[in-house]
């Protein structure tokens, strides 16, 4: 017998997961955007960490959110960081 | 010392008002002294929603303008004992007045009521911060629908920058036979999205508008849904601890007829 009712809900593509998936993503983006700190504080702990191995050129540090289209096609997102390196630290003699 | 509770949501429409109005109600039932605020000026609201909407006299710019006395400008409810409606002005905008004001008239009543509920405007903008500027605590209403839980997000974050961090959420209008063949985010997908604690669920259910047309809330209601999911969030406000009711008892007309077709079917196999 014909199912009437699964007639109207499809299995594989529920609108309450594919709801889930962009509100996840688009908040990632709203909550990075809505406080301008956000990305400032990322980009200074990230200084913190990198600061022990390498010189970097704070300048022309650039961080930013992004979209990335995934072989799925689907998005996601992703925090890309552009991060010029000065020199190097000699990590042999700190661990020595 | 009374408590100060904004109800807000960012995004237009998904009940604050009938919120505000049926939680107040059932604190009042539950023998608490409550003043309801209605601080969205210019669009006014609550008094209908209350049915209180022939007894204004003055409102609450009057009050804070000293136009009037503040008691002047609070509405007894008759039906129910301690009780209290403060409107908004309907012809004036969010403007006439400021969040310093509103948190000075907030400190006055929380002298007199055990809990003073502010009925936000929706949006971001002046009424929005005037609304929240005296509150102690926040809760958050939504719908579970991608663009008013995206608003609620935005409003958690704007309620946390002013030091309303631990807000409650209610989400409204919730359809059981919805989320059952998966069309509509459970409370489950909207808590882990918001990350924010639940107050409580409240169903879709037509006797909200019903009793919005009679101006008499749905708490008084002993057969409404809504009206016994908001007598659960006053009691959890009192510090009660109470289980989420079985929407599925309370069937709409789809679940039924789906009731029914299913029931057909095991008995043929
Ligand atoms: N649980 C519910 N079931 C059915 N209808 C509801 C429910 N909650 C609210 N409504 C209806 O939705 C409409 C909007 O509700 P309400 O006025 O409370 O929203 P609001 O957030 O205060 O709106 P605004 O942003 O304009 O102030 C009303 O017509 C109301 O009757
Ligand atoms: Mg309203």
């Amino acid at each position: 017998m014909l199912d009437f009712f699964k007639f109207f809900s499809k299995e594989q593509n529920k609108s309450k997961d594919v709801a889930k998936e962009r509100l996840k993503l688009v908040l990632i983006h709203d909550r990075a955007n809505v406080s301008p700190k956000f990305l400032e504080m990322v980009k200074g702990d990230i200084i913190k960490v990198i600061s022990n191995y390498m010189e970097i050129d704070e300048a022309g540090f650039d961080i930013r959110l992004s979209r990335i289209e995934q072989e799925d096609e689907n998005y996601t997102s992703a925090l890309v960081a552009n991060i010029p390196i000065k020199r190097m630290k000699n990590m042999g003699k700190n661990n020595g | 010392m009374g408590e100060v509770i904004v109800i807000t949501s960012g995004k237009g429409g998904v009940g604050k008002t009938t919120t505000t109005a049926n939680i107040g109600t059932a604190l009042a039932l539950l023998g608490k002294k409550v003043v309801l605020i209605d601080a969205d000026i210019g669009l006014r609201n609550l008094d209908v929603v209350m049915g209180l909407e022939n007894r204004i006299v003055y409102d609450l710019v009057d009050a804070v303008e000293g136009v009037c006395r503040l008691k002047q400008a609070l509405i007894r409810d008759k039906r129910f004992e301690g009780l209290y409606l403060m409107p908004a002005a309907q012809t004036r905008d969010k403007n006439a007045i400021s969040p310093a004001q509103m948190q000075k008239l907030c400190e006055e009543l929380k002298e007199h009521f055990d809990f003073v509920l502010i009925d936000s405007p929706a949006g971001i903008e002046q009424g929005f911060k005037n609304a929240i500027a005296g509150a102690d605590k926040a809760v958050v209403v939504t719908v579970p629908e991608v663009s008013a839980v995206r608003d609620a997000d935005r409003i958690i974050g704007l309620l946390a920058a002013n030091e309303l961090t631990e807000p409650q959420l209610v989400v409204n209008r919730l359809r059981m036979d919805m989320v059952k063949r998966g069309d509509m985010m459970n409370i489950d997908d909207t808590i882990d999205i918001l990350g924010i604690d639940l107050l409580g669920v409240v169903p879709d259910d037509e006797n909200i508008i019903v009793s919005s047309n009679r101006g008499e809330p749905a708490v008084t209601e002993e057969n409404s849904m809504a009206g016994q999911a908001y007598r659960n969030i006053a009691r959890r406000l009192l510090g009660e601890e109470v289980a989420l009711i079985d929407m599925e008892s309370g069937v709409t007309f789809m679940e039924k007829l789906r009731k029914l077709f299913s029931g057909k079917n095991k008995r043929k196999s």
